[in-house]
């Protein structure tokens, strides 16, 4: 079997690698890759040694700050973001849980006040292991496989 | 700088707690004083109430303040779409201070984020009702002379009740003992009991109105078993007739064994209780004023 590359390598930007398949569109959505100019490559379903299926999303010449990719960590918690300058990597990044994510997850309480106002949802991560998120203002408690982006 | 609002009873610490129970002793000695002369305040009830809004009422009035507001949705703009941020931006700069209910759980929260003036929560949702876990602890702390090491008994609905919930945090500081009396569908959630693990609380869990949960206790504090919570009506009939207090259960109580309840009651408490010395329920509903009038000066910065 030839060692083709499954996606383009980079020569300068962020590859974003081992991306569990149902996450690279969250990720995609997280990040708002949509809304960028820049070049960006989006592979899913590659064939992986490590994970069988992989997702894998690599971005031109932008660099993201931690505030930013930390929020992956929500729905991909043990990702690494690798910072490729002149096709090489210069930097391995973990993600890790913020103490508090802003507006991007929905609350599932129906009476909170965040579903009923023009308004950001705002949760504080009360367990970064399990990923376990409470609402700042109806104090509900949401764990990882209920959390829906907004 | 946002002014300091009470959104959760959690807002408080131990100090801050006591500074307003002394303070409502001293309104409950003296309730009619001049202290918000001059002041407006409002009193935003998106739904009805009606101990909490009068009790809220009645403190301004008796300090000599302004009441401005609705006591139903139907009569503000929020019918007309307009926003809570808006409708309290609008409010804040009529008024020196909101007491506001709402259906909406975080509302108050959010509120207290928004407004150029304090928000008092009156309930919001099944969330919190600060002022009613305030009159709460007044009673109790009038009752018993303290808040410290009491063994506090609480009966009925320990699933749901929010006033239960926010009793057992704000005791959490005083080192009590807790009996939960609860059907095993509304025994105490483990939130709770976590709670009282962190914070080394001695407590037990009785699934029967057992006598010595009464009789070892310094307050029985009773909750009503809503029927909306049962599924099964022969259930809810078995439970709600086996967590009643009769007068004839107090007997072998302790002397300084107090009895109270949030109202309103249905069948919990015998009417036959009423009249036993160690009934407080109805004195506890007044506090709500003496509590309210505290809770209202502490946010304005207004002392006695």
């Amino acid at each position: 079997m030839s060692k083709e590359l499954q996606v383009a390598a980079l020569e300068q930007g962020t590859a974003i690698d081992h991306i569990p398949t149902e996450a690279v569109f969250k990720v995609v959505s997280i990040l708002q890759l949509q809304k960028l100019n820049n070049r960006v490559t989006i592979g899913n379903n590659l064939s992986s040694r490590k994970m069988k299926k992989k997702g894998v999303i690599k971005i031109s010449d932008r660099f993201f700050e931690e505030e930013e990719v930390n929020k992956i960590a929500l729905v991909a918690p043990n990702i690494k973001l690798n910072i490729i300058k002149n096709y090489e990597v210069i930097e391995k990044k973990k993600v890790t849980l913020p103490d508090e994510i802003v507006e991007i997850v929905k609350c599932n309480n129906p009476k909170c006040i965040t579903n009923n106002e023009p308004m950001n949802t705002r949760f504080h991560v009360i367990d970064k292991e399990r990923v376990i998120l409470q609402c700042h203002y109806c104090e509900l408690k949401m764990e990882k496989e209920d959390i829906i982006l907004k | 700088m946002k002014p300091k609002s009470l959104v959760d009873i959690g807002d408080y610490n131990k100090e801050d707690i006591l500074r307003i129970l002394k303070s409502a002793k001293e309104f409950k000695n003296n309730p009619n004083l001049d202290l918000l002369q001059g002041k407006v305040c409002a009193s935003l009830f998106f739904e009805p109430s009606t101990r909490t809004r009068l009790s809220f009422e009645t403190a301004v009035n008796r300090l000599r303040g302004r009441v401005i507001g609705f006591s139903d949705s139907a009569t503000s703009s929020s019918t007309k779409g307009e926003s809570l941020k808006d409708t309290i931006l609008m409010v804040g700069n009529y008024a020196d201070l909101i007491i506001m209910r709402h259906h909406l759980e975080g509302s108050a929260r959010y509120a207290s984020e928004v407004s150029p003036v304090p928000i008092i929560n009156a309930g919001d949702g099944s969330n919190q009702h600060p002022s009613q876990t305030m009159l709460d602890l007044f009673t109790i702390y009038e009752t018993q002379g303290t808040l410290d090491n009491l063994t506090i008994t609480i009966v009925g609905d320990l699933k749901y009740g929010r006033a239960v919930h926010s009793l057992i945090q704000g005791l959490s500081d005083f080192n009590p003992i807790f009996n939960f009396v609860a059907p095993d569908e509304m025994r105490i959630p483990e939130k709770y009991k976590l709670l009282c693990d962190k914070k080394s609380i001695k407590y037990a869990e009785y699934i029967d109105f057992a006598p010595e949960a009464i009789n070892s206790a310094d307050i029985l504090y009773m909750t009503r078993v809503q029927r909306e919570r049962f599924t099964d009506l022969m259930e809810y009939k078995k439970v709600k007739d086996s967590y009643v207090l009769y007068n004839d259960m107090l007997s072998e109580s302790k002397p300084n064994l107090k009895v109270l309840h949030p109202l309103p009651r249905v069948t919990e408490i015998n009417q036959d209780v009423d009249d036993n010395p160690k009934a407080y329920y109805f004195q506890q509903a007044e506090n709500g004023v003496y509590a309210r009038q505290a809770i209202m000066c502490d946010l304005l910065g207004i002392k006695i």
